[in-house]
């Protein structure tokens, strides 16, 4: 089905089923225990033996040598594969680093031998007796140092983030010295880890020439695409299964070493292997959230209009890498003629940076809507009302480009009614609670909405159950759910006549879950399946297809109906298509918007923030699943609590390597962190986007919280902190005194 | 994690003879011994599990205080009614430890014992002399928040971990043991817990095979008992600063710091400048600090957090 | 404190000289590094232990290597993957099962420790079709998103009202000497040992609120 013109009315209007907060599909077998997660396919394969990977013990350098006699000596132990036994393997198209890189270390813990035995217990043993001998070389590991030096660079996050290396509209320079308010300051985000709770875990198991791989990963076409890549064998060969996933957040969007890694293993073993990342390995081996410095200037008249706005970032990445498009939102947020956005990308030797949740948008909102507070402040406006003086319904580099829905105003409109904000003291640091000094912040949010082609089966056997398979991957996003009620919505069914299979690269390939794009395009792909199948099931009853009602799990025209099972006979009733797109999102400009309110108290003692009332007003297009979508945006907004006030990645600038690497010092929120968060969603339904009308919505929940939270601890204490994470040390010193 | 044979001890004697075996370690409630030995940082030759041994009582002591078995958990020790009451300082700062899950499991003995949350000891690709003597200490210039403020070396700047100890040695407790040849002494907490000077390796007064068999508290110190830590979430987090005080209506009392050093901070000579508040107070206790440029704000936030008690204490 | 400071890094036995300090300061690397002397560990076969475990009421006598985790136990020899392994180092909660009652991380205990225990995993609790009450409130309160951590969050809870029950206090009871009271706030202290990333906290609350009530 192609997608070319706006959507008209189609079955999903129906909303019987489509946008009810209907219970997960999928929560009985993750409630108790019984939704296999690719470490735990026990009846994948049979055999399986344990690999365990070793992590290169320096960041920069060279392997002299490795002695594994020790290793293949210990008891249990079935093979021994190092980077050294073999030509460094091919780089896949979504990897900067490579996975087993041979005797060039090019970050910490970069997988440098896999050790494979009968039991986990010999072989996390057998890995560690492997002896390597290193050649280190100095590296560089400072973002700060190299910033200075950084040339400009155009960035592209596989997760759908792009902007030029350098943009200029109108004269961003004369603008911005001529406008009598202007605000001019930098900002710093920090390298963050996605943090998945399931750490990256892969089982392989060859027959012959091929490979299947249960895994753990969001984009099942590109994991097949690049593990073939990596292997140097066909894709045909390689296939994928990964039908649960604890966690991406962008972490799991590309092949990784544990699924390369346990390939390898497996047929040096002869049999299947199986192979999990360590917990402490997780930080260094995989990706993680460039850390970014941004220079942020706006520039406006005393009547609040923004003239000139300027968004420069610069981060790190390995040779190849890309930068942090963090300048992706100021393109789009605010109206003002003149404008500048540039990329810089220093090159460090730290691992790899690439997406995590809202690549760009999340750590660029962090110090935009920062900055629109300072301007606020500066103005003498209430930050609501900055905002909303400065919205633009056309893209502002574009104005011939309007946003195919805009209701930014209205999420800021409601949020602030429905938080109390007219109780905002305007003046900060004057609303205490006891020992707490007591503010509230609010930033807008913002995440484009990308659109990507997504294909499926749909499968009528004659009980009228329909099956739907695509490869598409529920990370916890609802995929079973929402793809569930569009079959049926399409169908005509209840959704318990609806099976969906996911996760197998043997289905038809998806958009996969990333960049928020999920939800949209994998229904949109399966209600284009199930519209052909709709075809199929008319004409095989000998309905004209433009007349039939599906409905209660009949075809019904004229005074007709019949079962919708009669038509799939014996061998049931096959129908597959795909969405693609045509040129709608050049003609519009397609995002997702949100008003984030936040109150915390701050400890005026000790300096501890703490989170209060979290609330969270989002224009998405047509909401799916209002359960569902609520928890991706309760999620998103606990990791921007985590973003603005404990995550950072910290970085030993000697060593070259990420310090906390591990779950107790790496801090992300745990339940005392958060409160009870409130989430509203517009209604919209967006017929440029999809026939589903739908956008995404899970990275927007992210989008701007960190600012909120940072605006609300200045509301509270007069304290502005650029810098994040906002912990307690950066307040201390200006917290008001104590007896 | 190395191989290792493994053992039930029936009595603490059979427990302590055992120790001799050369690598061996007692084990009870395991949670920070396995999570090292799966590093390799611990690597134990020999397990002495020691949970069948009793020692789980918590008794009145004959000098009106308690006698808290080493192999209490630190639930039943938190939930006790005499140490709620009359110790709460040491029910808070249980509390304030961990989660429920490793409360549950964690031991009087173990929780003294913990090891530190120093990153570089957790990494054994870099030099550390606690872990490895003689390698170097890559904490020294590197990432440094989270490390000791005072009393700190050349050879180490880890900080010791523990909440229970720093209430511990805010009440004056007294750990007592039992030698390999039988021999049972009794060590105040005080004493307990070492500096790192140039053996940061070793950590406590124990020695080669001595077991805890008990920590004892004198009778209740009295007045108002607080624990307040000083940590970046709201729970499941080691303290940046802790203060355990014992303050009474007179504004004279007892703090003990954790957070700041390798081991309780504790300065009796300070303490009578209490009464005059949390500066003048912490500027003694806290006095010699040589923090980093990270760590530098525990010197202000030790201050801040002591005033907040002190303030409550009056309230 | 001195940067640039030389110093060796080590790993088990083996000496390496690196350039950390070179690299802080742009000088020269060490030319080569030298392998260490040190004997290498033994290869001494893994000591077996018998152990027996009742596991959701049904006995399982195992011999099994001393270093097996209670949670590898069941993952692994028991097939009982329920139980989940999010970090091995008792940093995360998703291995939280039930022993005699009480929750405890099974990643940072031995099962040879275990000998004659009571285990209640997830799948002890309630099945798809037949779920116990709380997982039933996990599902209607959509009390998690990817579902790794949820077991644990579940056990978690289910033994967490006991220990309110049985009073004992936690880190934001106000009074230490009174009975613990059943609110948001000790929920989340309570529960707090329980990482969830996909960041279902707030309804994970609600749904064993619901729970809590009907019990009350």
């Amino acid at each position: 089905m192609k997608f070319d013109t706006p959507a008209t009315r189609n079955p999903i209007d129906q909303m019987r089923v489509v946008g009810k907060p209907i219970d997960r599909i999928d929560g009985p077998r993750k409630t108790t225990g019984t939704a296999p997660y690719a470490y735990e396919r026990h009846d994948a394969a049979p055999n399986q033996a344990y690999g365990h990977v070793l992590g290169a013990g320096i960041a920069k350098g060279r392997i002299v040598s490795m002695d594994t006699a020790a290793a293949k000596a210990a008891p249990g132990v079935v093979a021994i594969v190092t980077t050294l036994d073999m030509p460094p393997l091919a780089k896949g198209q979504t990897n900067v680093a490579l996975l087993f890189g041979g005797a060039e270390v090019h970050h910490y813990h970069q997988a440098i031998a896999v050790a494979v035995a009968e039991t986990f217990e010999q072989a996390r043993d057998a890995a560690a007796m492997i002896r390597v001998s290193y050649a280190p070389e100095p590296g560089r590991f400072d973002l700060a140092a190299a910033a200075k030096d950084a040339p400009l660079s155009s960035g592209d996050s596989e997760e759908g983030s792009g902007a030029p290396a350098e943009d200029r509209v109108g004269d961003f320079e004369a603008a911005f010295a001529a406008a009598p308010v202007r605000l001019d300051a930098t900002y710093t985000t920090p390298d963050e880890s996605h943090a998945a709770m399931e750490p990256h875990a892969s089982i392989a198991a060859w027959e012959g020439e091929k490979v299947t791989i249960w895994t753990s990963n969001q984009m099942i076409a590109w994991g097949k695409r690049d593990l073939a890549k990596t292997l140097g064998i066909p894709a045909a060969n390689v296939r994928l299964d990964s039908p649960f996933v604890g966690g991406g957040f962008g972490g799991k969007l590309f092949l990784r070493a544990d699924a390369v890694m346990a390939a390898l293993a497996a047929r040096a073993a002869g049999r299947p292997v199986k192979v999990a990342l360590t917990r402490p390995q997780v930080a260094n081996n995989t990706t993680h959230r460039p850390a970014t410095i941004q220079r942020i200037r706006v520039g406006a008249g005393r009547d609040g209009r923004i003239t000139a706005i300027a968004h420069e970032s610069t981060s790190g990445n390995l040779k190849d890498g890309k930068p942090e498009t963090a300048v992706q939102q100021t393109k789009l947020l605010y109206a003002g003629a003149n404008r500048l956005t540039s990329l810089r990308l220093a090159e460090l030797d730290l691992p790899e940076g690439n997406a995590m949740r809202a690549p760009g948008e999340a750590p660029g909102l962090m110090a935009l809507e920062i900055a629109m507070d300072e301007m606020a402040e500066k103005l003498g406006l209430d930050p609501v009302e900055f905002r909303v003086l400065n919205d633009t319904q056309v893209d502002p580099e574009h104005p011939e480009r309007p946003f195919s829905q805009r209701q930014l105003v209205q999420c800021l409109r409601q949020g602030a009614e429905r938080f109390g904000w007219n109780r905002r003291n305007a003046r900060p640091g004057e609303r205490r609670e006891g020992n707490w000094l007591v503010g509230m912040g609010m930033a807008a949010g913002f995440r484009n909405n990308m659109l990507t082609k997504s294909a499926a089966r749909v499968r009528l056997d004659r009980e009228g159950v329909v099956t739907v398979e695509t490869d598409m991957t529920d990370i916890g996003t609802g995929s079973y759910t929402i793809i569930a009620q569009t079959a049926a919505e399409t169908m005509g069914l209840p959704i318990e006549k609806v099976v969906v299979r996911l996760g197998d690269s043997d289905f038809p390939a998806s958009a996969g879950s990333g960049g928020q794009w999920g939800a949209n395009n994998s229904t949109a792909g399966v209600f284009a399946a199930c519209m052909k199948l709709r075809e199929a099931v008319a004409q095989k009853l000998g309905f004209n297809s433009a007349d039939a009602v599906f409905a209660e799990g009949e075809v019904r025209a004229g005074n007709r109906r019949a079962p919708l099972g009669q038509a799939a006979g014996e061998g049931g009733l096959v129908a597959e298509d795909l969405i693609e797109y045509g040129d709608l999102a050049k003609r519009y400009q397609q995002s997702t918007f949100a008003g984030h309110f936040v109150e915390v108290g701050v400890d005026a003692f000790t300096g501890e923030t703490r989170v209060r009332r979290m609330l969270a007003v989002c224009a998405a297009g047509r909401i799916l699943n209002p359960k569902s979508a609520r928890s991706q945006v309760i999620g998103a907004m606990t990791m921007g609590v985590g973003a603005a006030l404990t995550e950072e990645l910290s970085v030993d600038k000697r060593l070259g390597f990420f310090v906390n690497h591990d779950l107790a010092s790496y801090e992300v929120p745990v339940h005392a962190d958060i409160p009870h968060q409130e989430v509203v969603f517009l209604d919209e339904a967006d017929p440029i986007s999809s026939p589903m009308k739908a956008k995404g919505v899970g990275e927007l929940g992210l989008c701007g919280v960190g600012a909120a939270v940072a605006n609300a601890i200045h509301n509270a204490t007069g304290i502005r902190v650029r810098d994040y994470p906002i912990t307690l040390d950066k307040l201390l010193d200006r917290l008001p005194p104590v007896a | 994690m190395r191989p290792f044979t493994y053992e039930r001890a029936r009595s603490p004697a059979e427990a302590a003879a055992a120790a001799q075996r050369p690598g061996a370690r007692f084990i009870a409630g395991g949670t920070n011994l396995l999570d090292l030995m799966k590093l390799q940082i611990e690597t134990p030759a020999h397990l002495i599990d020691v949970n069948g041994l009793g020692l789980d009582r918590i008794e009145a002591a004959p000098e009106g205080g308690l006698r808290i078995g080493a192999l209490v958990r630190n639930t039943d020790l938190a939930a006790d009614e005499r140490v709620r009451r009359d110790y709460g300082v040491l029910s808070r700062a249980l509390l304030a430890g961990a989660t429920g899950q490793l409360r549950n499991k964690a031991t009087t003995a173990g929780n003294l014992l913990q090891r530190t949350r120093c990153p570089y000891f957790y990494d054994t690709n870099t030099a550390c002399n606690k872990r490895q003597p003689g390698s170097g200490c890559s904490a020294i210039g590197g990432s440094t928040r989270g490390l000791a403020v005072i009393g700190a070396s050349e050879a180490c700047i880890a900080t010791h971990p523990s909440d229970m100890a720093v209430a511990m040695r805010a009440l004056d407790a007294v750990v007592e043991t039992v030698r390999p040849d039988g021999t049972e002494r009794a060590i105040p907490v005080a004493a307990f817990h070492r500096l790192p000077g140039d053996t940061p390796h070793i950590e406590t007064a124990l020695e080669a095979g001595e077991f805890i068999t008990a920590v004892t508290l004198p009778p209740p110190a009295g007045g108002r008992q607080f624990y307040r830590k000083v940590r970046d979430r709201a729970s499941y987090a080691f303290a940046l600063v802790s203060v355990a005080a014992v303050v009474q209506r007179d504004g004279t009392g007892r703090v003990a710091l954790g957070g700041v050093a390798h081991k309780p901070w504790r300065v009796e000579a300070a303490e009578g400048e209490l009464p005059r508040g949390a500066g003048p107070a912490m500027a003694a206790i806290l006095e010699g600090a040589r923090p980093t440029h990270e760590n530098a704000f525990k010197v202000k936030l030790a201050e801040r957090a002591l005033a907040a008690v002190l303030a409550e204490a009056k309230g | 404190m001195q940067e640039g400071k030389e110093f060796q890094l080590s790993r088990r036995g083996l000496a390496i000289v690196t350039a950390a300090a070179a690299a802080a300061t742009g000088g020269p690397p060490a030319a080569q590094a030298q392998t260490g002397a040190a004997a290498s560990p033994p290869a001494s076969a893994p000591a077996m232990e018998k152990v027996s475990l009742v596991v959701n009421g049904q006995r399982h006598a195992l011999e099994l290597d001393a270093r097996t985790t209670l949670l590898d136990t069941l993952r692994e020899h028991l097939h009982l993957t329920g139980s989940k392994k999010g970090c091995d180092h008792g940093q995360c909660g998703a291995c939280t099962v039930m022993v005699d009652g009480r929750r405890i991380y099974s990643c940072l205990t031995l099962a040879v420790m275990h000998e004659g225990d009571e285990v209640t995993t997830i799948e002890g609790l309630g099945k798809p079709g037949d779920l116990h009450p709380m997982q039933a409130a996990f599902v209607k309160h959509d009390g998690y998103q990817c579902g790794y951590c949820t077991p644990g969050q579940i056990c978690a809870s289910v033994a967490m009202l006991a220990e309110i029950k049985a009073g004992v206090p936690s880190h934001v009871s106000a009074d230490l000497t009174a009975a613990p009271q059943l609110t948001a706030d000790e929920i989340r202290e309570r529960m707090s040992g329980n990482i969830c990333r996909c960041g279902a906290y707030s309804n994970i609350v609600e749904a064993i609120t619901e729970v809590a009530g009907r019990q009350a």
